[in-house]
């Protein structure tokens, strides 16, 4: 899979490094923008707050 | 070994090719699975960074924004002179002050306990399923709220807290000082009791002015939560240098 990413990408090692750490930087933008932010509320880990039932705060 | 297997190579190519193309597919979903884990590990990891770290970020810097507002707020009400006018409630009605959890530990308290007030680093007091009382009604209990990790993790210390130390809290013109007086370590989530305007489990049977302070707890999950109830004990008026009550020095 990445083998195949990095065979497509376009341009010299120096080229295809660049555009990889573009890449992955731009995937972990979109994780801790919008993708974390989406599942954290699903994930039972930080729940404060007494209440009857559901999981609020 | 190397001649043999050339001339084994050449005279049974065909058969060979045919199976090493065949192990070359399996070698390959097994090779994108294994990266398919791999990526899904560095994901997990990010997501405890993200967890613990940059929610931090983000909301101490929320919180000390807000918290910047509401004291400018503050100052020019002062600074207009005259009677002070109704209290605005909406950017938050205080600050915590809690010298067991850290010398200048202070959190801005606001509305709710939403998520999303939650996040923003504050601590939120209860509109359901109790309501809490205003720090400055006559009798009632003051419930609280905030984050134990993440989002300013603002009641990481609260396990520092001891019976018979001081909790203030700071309004526009008032300190009032609590002292803590039972903790119950360890709860269930349903136990909505423990928030009451009189709250019994910690021993009280009339109204008073209490304070209750709920996370969770163990760090890091959302097991049981963690409760500090405090008392009343005296108060303070602001002076015009905002000069901290004996107990935060």
């Amino acid at each position: 899979m990445y083998g195949w990413i990095w065979r497509h990408l376009p341009g010299n090692v120096w080229v295809k490094a660049v555009v990889s750490l573009l890449l992955v930087l731009a995937i972990v933008f979109v994780l801790f923008q919008w993708v974390f932010p989406w599942a954290e509320p699903l994930l039972p880990f930080n729940d404060v707050t007494v209440n009857g039932g559901g999981s609020a705060g | 070994m190397a001649t043999t297997e050339h001339e084994n190579d050449s005279r049974v190519a065909p058969a060979t090719h045919r199976r090493r193309r065949g192990r070359g597919r399996i070698a390959t979903t097994i090779s994108v699975i294994g990266e398919l884990l791999i990526t899904a590990g560095l994901v997990l990891g990010l997501f405890v960074v993200y967890s613990l770290w940059w929610t931090n970020v983000i909301a101490d810097r929320q919180a000390q924004k807000e918290g910047d507002q509401v004291r400018r707020h503050w100052a020019q009400q002062q600074a207009g002179g005259g009677p002070p006018g109704p209290l605005d409630t909406a950017d938050g009605i205080g600050f915590l002050h809690v010298p067991a959890m850290g010398r200048n530990f202070e959190v801005l308290v606001k509305k709710g306990t939403s998520v999303d007030v939650l996040n923003e680093g504050v601590a939120g007091y209860y509109t359901d399923p109790v309501k809490s009382a205003m720090p400055w009604a006559k009798t009632g209990n003051v419930t609280l709220a905030a984050h134990r990790d993440g989002h300013g993790a603002k009641f990481h210390n609260i396990d520092k807290i001891k019976d018979g130390d001081a909790i203030v809290f700071e309004t526009r013109d008032t300190w009032y000082v609590y002292k803590v007086y039972d903790i119950l370590s360890q709860t269930s989530k349903y136990n909505v009791h423990v928030i009451d305007q009189i709250p019994k489990e910690s021993g009280k049977t009339g109204p008073g002015r209490y304070i209750t302070l709920t996370t969770c707890t163990p760090v890091f999950t959302s097991e049981y939560r963690y409760i500090v109830w405090g008392e009343l004990v005296r108060t303070q008026k602001v002076d015009s240098k905002r000069t901290p009550p004996a107990e935060l020095g």
